[in-house]
């Protein structure tokens, strides 16, 4: 099969970006968390904006016909924001949704159709009990036969966990240094679902312990914290509460404009350099049960298409839904070596906030939340602060970041998406 | 003879038989399990049906607390947890089953490449409308 480098057809840019608080948010739905996104993206633009300008909508969304009952969010969305009679396109590839709608935003100015679209997602997920969340989010497995053997979105990372632990040696204490690295990231994040450190959680739960009258738990440090199971109970072996993201409803909205109107609206926009996206196997199919086949393809499409390496990543967001899974994403983008070395990076601070490659430090969804079909997007308002100098309390210093990376996957690989960011000035 | 269709409802057929089938490429002979209509190798599209032994060995699990509907209403919990895992058959490929026969309340002593035989249970199906959830269903298992 001929072979060509893929490349956009004219260049995009991002020159604003927004999101909602992440949390557990009883009193809105998936439109207004969407609107709340979408006003704070018409704030950050630094020059005038008309939203009128915008052409189109793109809206990734995993499960709303599940969480709300409610179908066709993208021309509810639209009209929430006031932009109907735009066309609104809402997009399902499970928690790459949003990823695949700012991909399709993205090709849809490089095509020349459009100059300025908006693209982002959202996700309303507290509405169900935690049994029925779980039964939404495993609809993303292949059902008839992933799910029809009883495993979770926790048991397929799980899986992947153990046989990791076979191959490598890899211990479920390199596991739970990802989650202490990215509490201690999301601490600085005000709009994070669990803003806070596992220490602050420790006191947490000391100070609820004295309340209730209850024995006072003591715990060494944070690990023995981690270990103790009436505190950190399991949820899918090896996977403990504190290995899983949590249930969260939230949004995200990017701004997209052809490249040679990106001055217009910023003297600092971010272009998008590199874009990948590729569709992998169910976890049974794959010929590897240690890293995601889809990711390291996708990845391998964005650095082509940006000429860049590894090395020259500057920050990253990864998909760390479980901690398992950062792991397996630091050596699918390239970071690491697959195996002992990605495993042991969060324990070595190699992936701090003042690391040798930063990743997450939004707190990525472990810790900031995971709405999942906002999550994509969100992985990019991250970037786009940190490479403009605004992300505040977090921002990474000692460093220029120049060249940034998302990876987003949806369910356990079946959609990868990985995307190369550039600030020229 | 016409060969039943590559689906995954005669699959389920063949499940409530006690048989695990899957499909063999008749111009690459590669064998697919769970079956498939297309070979993913060849992308020829002539498959028979092929019966497997039924024997294989643990590649990767979890013991599962928090379920998904089919597995609540079949009893499992907190409390009562259940082993789900990826099977390699000794044909080759690979499969997606509940586990039995392994010490759930240990994970930490299941071990990887442990010995398996097919084995077939009963349960509701998967599906977010209780009238379709009810139907009860033959679902592959392995038994340690």
């Amino acid at each position: 099969m001929a072979r060509r480098k893929r490349k956009l057809g004219r260049g995009v840019a991002i020159v604003g970006t927004g999101m909602s608080a992440f949390g557990i948010r009883p009193d809105v739905t998936n439109r207004e968390l969407f609107a709340e996104a979408f006003l704070e993206m018409r704030r950050s633009v630094d020059k005038e904006f008309d939203p009128q300008d915008i052409e189109a909508l793109y809206i990734g969304n995993c499960g709303a016909e599940m969480w709300e009952s409610q179908t066709a969010i993208g021309a509810l969305c639209a009209n929430e924001v006031g932009i109907s009679p735009r066309p609104a396109l809402k997009i399902e590839d499970a928690c790459a949704s949003s990823s695949v709608a700012l991909r399709e935003g993205i090709m849809g100015i490089a095509s020349g159709m459009y100059d300025i679209v908006a693209a982002g997602g959202t996700e309303k997920m507290s509405t169900l009990s935690t049994n029925w969340t779980t039964m939404a989010l495993a609809c993303g497995s292949d059902t008839s036969y992933e799910g029809a053997a009883g495993f979770t979105f926790p048991g397929l990372y799980a899986s992947m966990a153990t046989a990791h632990m076979e191959r490598y040696g890899t211990t479920h204490d390199d596991m739970l240094r990802v989650a202490i690295k990215n509490h201690s990231n999301g601490a600085l994040n005000p709009k994070a679902h669990f803003p806070m450190t596992i220490k602050e959680v420790m006191k947490m739960r000391i100070a609820k312990a004295k309340e209730k009258g209850t024995p006072i738990p003591s715990w060494a440090d944070e690990m023995a914290f981690l270990n103790d199971p009436r505190y950190n109970p399991v949820i899918a072996w090896p996977n403990t509460l504190f290995d899983c993201c949590p249930v969260t409803d939230g949004a995200a909205c990017i701004l997209l404009v052809a490249e040679e109107l990106a001055t217009d609206f910023t003297d600092t926009p971010i272009y998008i350099i590199g874009s990948g996206q590729a569709s992998g196997q169910n976890l049974h199919d794959r010929d590897t049960l240690t890293s995601i086949p889809a990711a390291t393809i996708a990845a391998q499409q964005a650095y082509e298409m940006a000429d860049v390496k590894p090395q020259d990543i500057d920050i990253a967001e990864v998909h760390d839904c479980f901690t398992i899974a950062e792991i397996m994403a630091i050596a699918d983008v390239g970071f690491f070596r697959e195996g002992k070395e990605a495993a042991m990076a969060a324990a070595e601070g190699k992936t701090a906030r003042n690391g040798i490659k930063p990743v997450n430090v939004s707190g990525g969804l472990k810790c900031k939340g995971h709405p999942v079909g906002a999550t994509g997007s969100a992985q990019i308002v991250e970037i786009f602060e940190q490479m403009r100098g605004s992300a505040g309390a977090r921002q990474v210093t000692g460093k220029d970041i120049k060249l940034a990376l998302t990876r987003n996957i949806g369910a356990h690989g079946t959609t990868a998406v990985v995307q190369i960011y550039e600030r020229r000035q | 003879m016409k060969e039943k269709p590559f689906t995954i409802a005669a699959f389920e057929g063949f499940l409530q038989e006690k048989k695990l089938m899957g499909s063999r490429c008749t111009q690459c002979g590669a064998l697919w399990l769970p079956p498939r209509p297309i070979c993913l190798n060849c992308k020829h599209d002539q498959m028979e049906w092929t019966e497997f032994s039924g024997k294989g060995k643990l590649a990767a699990f979890t013991v599962i607390g928090v379920g998904p509907m089919p597995m609540i209403d079949s009893g499992y919990n907190r409390d009562n947890p259940y082993c789900a895992g990826i099977v390699e058959v000794e044909e080759g490929p690979r499969i997606s089953a509940q586990i039995l026969g392994v010490d759930v309340g240990h994970p930490e002593n299941i071990e990887i490449g442990t010995p398996l035989t097919a084995d077939f249970v009963e349960r509701g199906s998967w599906h977010f409308v209780e009238e379709l959830a009810k139907n009860k269903k033959t679902y592959l298992a392995f038994r340690s």
